[in-house]
């Protein structure tokens, strides 16, 4: 289908563009890449009155890799990750998650900002930004606000932003070269939304126990959520067969997953542990 | 609203509603109709253009988006003869209905001009964004891959 | 120099290709008529119900909206879509109206239709139509269907349409004296053609000739016309249905749909040009849907491996009304279920059941894949259960090239009998075993590797082509020397107009290069048929053959008037002709063009045929299946272009794969289609299936055409649902996992060893 109308405009400043979703009353919306929206329109999911694009707005299409992490502005797109090479030892979490994004035409217009204001729940920047800690910075009309991602994400297709909002970067922690790591998620095709998703990381303390254990999971839950009790079954113990295997446990018994044409919730509910499994696994080099 | 922009080389000047794709624009407004609607909901890729040199969905873009910006269609990528890129695809039989070929064409040459160098796995994974129904893809893989050489930076050039 | 061509047979790069590369084709969204307005379609939301209230007011209101037509509008009885196949009179009950009037029976049933300056405008006027449907229970499944509470014709009584019996020797008693027996429900789920390009059509009314316009016909154009003339109450001479370049049909388009009335005939109501073009949701739900099976079959077999029948029942979930091809794909399951291998005795009986749901037409190689599926899954289970090998079974029971012609099954009501014509199905099976290295495979079957467990799979299938009665062509050499060639043959991307010129190039002798190809629009040729059932080659192309020699004789007439001698007298050489040593130039010979008509009739199908085998790893636990190898071998009598039949091919078995794993049209219990776009019903790309090889022989001549062609391009996918079961079986084999149902998604792989693991 065609959208229905709207206005459109194209403000140079972010102070514009904050001022313009001001006066919208609610009925005005934000396009950067488009890939999420314009899908949205095209169905008539949404019928937006007038749309304001970030395309003239300069100074978001950064990454910046400092000691202090990584910063990813809110334009930056999947091509942009994938080609930065500094992130493969900056981020490796980051990098690999973001390679199963989407396909090509999509990487070249898709951005960070807009994955996550879109907040769909099997997006992989949605499920990095939880369980990597990221803080996010977000302007309005009322200024410039800080926000944890945990309390970023908050329902189905839903985020903190006030419709006067932008989120306009995303910030990552610095990673110890250290690290251990995995992400794995299967979908039904290649570039598919994933049915379910893991992100994890941990360090090893002087023991070579794990610490500081992240476990995140995209596809099985209203939004990407942390998995508190797997987590728990790792930390402080070897990463072995059987602290896996509690882990996996602990995940299936505490996800509660939707279910749709592609994946009925018990199917989704062991490939989240297998996925589990298979990355912990991996993660022990 | 007026939309300017550079088309296949050209300057060009639109007067469209907003919620104007890019793809329609082109098809409608400027009489570019190789590029093709498949879907309309950014799927099927048959209607890949290239702005800026990138591969994109012209139906998940508004014509208002490509101000001041450089589109290349299908129709930019070749004269009255074939390019080599097309000419491979019609040597390997590419292509039977002929209604996904031009998103091909553009995603692939997007593809061989900055990665001349790119092997059948790579090929194979930009190539999934575009959907096929006729071929089984086998083809297009290889005509692609033939392609290769005669894209400047290709191994087999230097 | 005698000149002797030999195109047919050569590899020929496609005359089309130079406008398709370029983006200079011409499909039917591309055309467009001065002063047109867009047409866009009010579709039911509801899947069962009564239409209570329409109210056009507000919507006709809206500035750009010149006008909004419901059932009302086109006279006392909204005009009904005859059947095109199997014309039953008991059948006409379930003939869609062009436009729902007192009922809906589908999500996506047409309703009224708006006619607006732009597409947008008339989307825009979609929401302000004020319609109240009142729900009644929707019919979903058969369950439902045959539990009558709720009816979709109420005056039928029932939800069962009809009930097509295949049989064949005497199956009872074959099953009474059989040393084994084994009986199974299988299912294969709603998938569709999913042609690339979207329908659509332009049409216009030339009030002063009384003519109308078509762009966009495709398949049956000729057929279409005269329905189109009868429902519109206009003369066939007054239509031209043109045919454009289209983007696949595998099928589905070009049959008589709702729009193929309601396009047209709004154009001449208005007397304005009229544009209307579907989006891929609106496609999902109003292009015809296949496959929809599930059936409960048994075999009979003696204890030494031996067939000795099937029986059973089949039931099609068809959709809300029968479409003009809607039982060929349910009679096909029953006819032809017993496949290249020797069945005495045959009872299967496939009815047709109504839903709520977008009614069913044929798709490549329809009611083949479904019977497929059932018959190399049965043939595998009795493999393991006789403990003969898969392979000597099969070998044991394929018809021999000495038992041909060999009768299938004959099915009634609207008889019809076949049999095969030729083959040599064993030497076909070996070469493919050879190929694929099946000795070698089969050491892998049920080993775990990395974490994945291996397995094999072989199976033979036959392709039934060329169905008749007739085709037309007729060749105008024009006064340049060039040679036009018109068709009834219809394109559908598989390379017509090139392989229609090798066929034209080596028949009248003249330069490839000088012939042009026109095909499929109803101003071509007096009648023509069309493209389905893999006809196009062997029907067009025999046509062709008969026109050339016609052609021939006309030219020889001609000469002989310019040098006043007997035709006899003539010779034929190439582009030029010769008495006594003088030669003319075919170019100018005559101050007109010499043209020629020609038909080919034909009442006997042919059958290419093949092996196919494939080799699978399977993750159970993400139940991801991989194909690492696929080889299909297939005897097609004679090729034309070996470049385009191995195109077909690689296409097929990929469409195949898709249906075996991927694609599913997903209702739920009130009839709505939950899969609307291709986010959702999940085609083939280009990389999940890398692996495929396909070799394609002239072995065995078809002996009912000049060519000798047996008609090829659906036969790629039509063992493939079977095969790619069988397979996952052996791979799973220590589990006895038996999969019943496709698709074999990932989540039912699963459950099916989560079901095996928990009965250990």
């Amino acid at each position: 289908m065609k959208p229905s109308a709207f206005e459109y405009k194209s403000p140079a400043t972010l102070g514009e563009a904050v001022s313009l979703l001001a006066a919208g009353n609610g009925n005005a919306k934000l396009i950067a890449g488009g890939q999420s929206l314009m899908p949205m329109l095209a169905f008539r999911l949404a019928a937006p009155e007038l749309l304001v694009d970030l395309k003239r707005i300069r100074d978001l299409n950064a990454i910046t890799i400092t000691e202090d992490g990584i910063a990813l502005g809110a334009k930056v797109r999947w091509c942009d990750i994938a080609g930065d090479q500094r992130l493969a030892t900056a981020h490796p979490l980051l990098a690999e998650a973001i390679r199963h994004v989407a396909h090509y035409q999509i990487r070249n217009r898709g951005t960070v900002g807009g994955s996550m204001a879109h907040a769909d729940p099997s997006a992989e920047m949605p499920g990095i930004a939880l369980t990597c800690d990221a803080r996010l910075e977000i302007i309005g009309a009322g200024g410039r606000r800080v926000e944890e991602a945990a309390d970023f994400f908050q329902g189905l297709l839903q985020t903190s932003l006030a419709p006067a909002e932008i989120l306009t970067s995303v910030h990552l922690p610095a990673w110890p070269a250290a690290r251990r790591w995995a992400f794995r998620e299967f979908a039904r095709r290649k570039g598919d939304f994933a049915m379910a998703g893991v992100a994890l990381f941990y360090d090893l303390d002087e023991g070579r126990c794990a610490a500081n254990v992240h476990i995140g999971a995209i596809g099985v839950a209203d939004r990407p959520v942390r998995l508190a009790s797997a987590e728990a079954a790792l930390n402080g113990k070897p990463v072995n067969e059987n602290s896996i295997a509690a882990a996996v446990a602990a995940a299936r018994a505490e996800i509660d997953p939707p279910s749709d044409i592609h994946a009925p919730a018990a199917y989704r509910r062991s490939l989240l542990g297998t996925l589990l499994e298979r990355g912990l696994n991996q993660s022990i080099g | 609203m007026k939309v300017e922009f550079e088309l296949n080389g050209e300057a060009v000047a639109v007067q469209v509603e907003a919620r104007i794709s890019l793809a329609d624009c082109l098809r409608d407004n400027l009489g570019k109709t190789g590029t093709h609607l498949g879907c309309e909901h950014g799927v099927c890729g048959a209607c890949t253009v290239l702005v800026n040199g990138d591969a994109v969905r012209s139906c998940l873009m508004l014509a208002a988006q490509v101000d001041g910006e450089k589109v290349v269609t299908v129709e930019g990528l070749s004269g009255d003869d074939l390019s080599p890129l097309q000419a491979s695809f019609r040597k390997h039989h590419a292509l039977q209905c002929g209604f996904c070929t031009p998103g091909f064409i553009t995603t692939a040459h997007a593809l061989l001009t900055s990665e001349p160098d790119a092997d059948e796995e790579r090929v194979r994974d930009v190539l999934s964004g575009n959907l096929c129904r006729c071929t089984g893809y086998v083809p297009i893989v290889e005509a692609v891959l033939d392609a290769r050489k005669f894209y400047p930076g290709a191994k087999e050039n230097s | 120099m005698k000149v002797s061509n030999s195109y047919v047979g050569r590899p020929m790069e496609r005359v089309e290709d130079m406008r398709f590369l370029r983006g200079r084709g011409t499909y039917v969204a591309d055309v467009n008529r001065l002063g047109q307005l867009h047409a866009v379609i009010l579709r039911s939301s509801v899947a069962h119900g009564i239409i209570k209230s329409l109210d056009i007011t507000r919507a006709r209101a809206m500035p750009g909206v010149r006008h909004v037509l419901a059932a009302a509008d086109f006279g006392a009885a909204v005009p009904r879509i005859p059947l095109r196949l199997q014309p039953l009179p008991q059948l006409e009950p379930f003939h869609q109206p062009v436009l729902a009037d007192r009922k809906v029976r589908y999500v996506g049933e047409p309703i009224a239709i708006v006619l607006a300056d732009t597409q947008g405008i008339a989307e825009d006027a979609l929401d302000h139509i004020d319609l109240e449907i009142e729900t009644l229970p929707a019919i979903t499944n058969r369950e439902q269907a045959e539990a009558r509470a709720s009816l979709l014709f109420e005056d039928h009584g029932s939800n069962a349409a009809i009930t097509w019996s295949a049989f064949k020797g005497d199956a009872d008693a074959a099953f009474k004296a059989a040393d084994y027996v084994r009986r199974e429900k299988f299912a294969v789920q709603r998938h569709a053609a999913m042609f690339m390009e979207p329908r659509g059509f332009v049409a216009e009314w030339n009030a002063g000739e009384g003519k109308l316009t078509v762009w966009g016909a495709a398949k049956t154009a000729w057929y279409n016309r005269r329905v189109l003339a009868a429902a519109l109450e206009l003369e066939v001479e007054a239509i031209d249905l043109i045919e454009v370049d289209v983007g696949g049909g595998f099928g589905s388009r070009g049959e008589f749909y709702p729009e193929d009335f309601l396009i047209p005939a709004v154009a001449r109501m208005i007397d304005r040009p009229v544009k209307w073009t579907e989006d891929r949701r609106e496609h999902m739900m109003t292009a015809n849907h296949a496959r929809d099976i599930e059936c409960d079959v048994e075999i009979a077999v003696s204890h030494d491996g031996r067939f000795l029948g099937l029986r059973g029942r089949i039931w099609a979930d068809i959709g809300a009304y029968i479409r003009t091809n809607g039982s060929v794909g349910p009679r096909n399951v029953a006819q032809y279920m017993s496949g290249p291998y020797r069945f005495e005795n045959i009872d299967l009986k496939a009815t047709m059941l109504t839903t709520n749901k977008t009614p069913s037409g044929t798709y490549r190689g329809p009611g083949r894949f479904e019977t497929d599926f059932i018959r190399e899954r049965l043939i595998d289970l009795v493999a393991k259960d006789l403990n003969i090998d898969r392979v000597e079974l099969r070998r044991k029971n394929l018809v021999a090239d000495s038992q041909m012609p060999y009768p299938l099954a004959s099915i009634t009501p609207f008889d019809s009998s076949t049999e095969l014509d030729s083959g040599d199905y064993h030497a076909v099976f070996d070469m493919c075993m050879k190929e694929f290295g099946w000795a070698e495979k089969s050491q892998l079957s049920g080993k775990l590797i990395d974490g994945y467990y291996h397995g094999i799979a072989v199976g033979s299938f036959i392709e039934g082509g060329a169905a008749g009665p007739k085709e037309d062509a007729r060749l105008v050499l024009e006064t340049d020397g060039s040679l036009s060639v018109y068709l009834g043959s219809s394109s559908v991307g598989q390379g017509l107009e090139t392989i229609m010129a090798q066929i034209a190039a080596d028949a009248t002798e003249l330069p490839y290069e000088k012939i042009t190809v026109h095909h499929g629009s109803t101003s071509h040729v007096k009648d023509g048929y069309g493209a389905y059932h893999s006809r196009s080659t062997v029907m067009g192309g025999s046509a062709i053959l008969l026109a050339a020699e016609k052609l021939k004789d006309l030219v020889r007439e001609t000469a002989a008037a310019r040098f006043g001698c007997a035709p006899a007298e003539i010779a034929l050489d190439g582009e030029q002709v010769g008495f006594s040593g003088i030669n003319l130039p075919l170019a100018g010979l005559a101050d007109a063009p010499l043209e020629v008509e020609a038909s080919f009739f034909n009442k006997k199908y042919t059958w290419a045929y093949g092996t196919q085998a494939a080799h699978v790893a399977v993750d159970p636990g993400t139940g991801h299946v991989k194909v690492l190898d696929y080889l299909s071998v297939e005897d097609v009598g004679r090729i034309i272009n070996p470049l385009t039949l191995h195109g077909q091919a690689i296409g097929s078995i990929v469409q195949g794969l898709g249906g075996a794993f991927l694609e599913h049209l997903v209702y739920d219990e009130n009839g709505q289609l939950l899969t609307g776009s291709f986010a959702d019903y999940l085609l083939p790309t280009a990389s999940d299936f890398p692996h495929i090889r396909s070799i394609t022989l002239e072995l065995k001549p078809c002996p009912n055409n000049p060519l000798g062609a047996k008609g090829a391009g659906e036969g790629g996918l039509i063992p493939v649902g079977g095969i790619m079961a069988n397979a996952v079986a052996d791979a799973l084999s220590h589990l006895n996992v038996q999969p019943m149902e496709l698709p074999l998604s990932p989540a039912r792989i699963w459950q099916l060893v989560e079901d095996a693991g928990a009965k250990h």
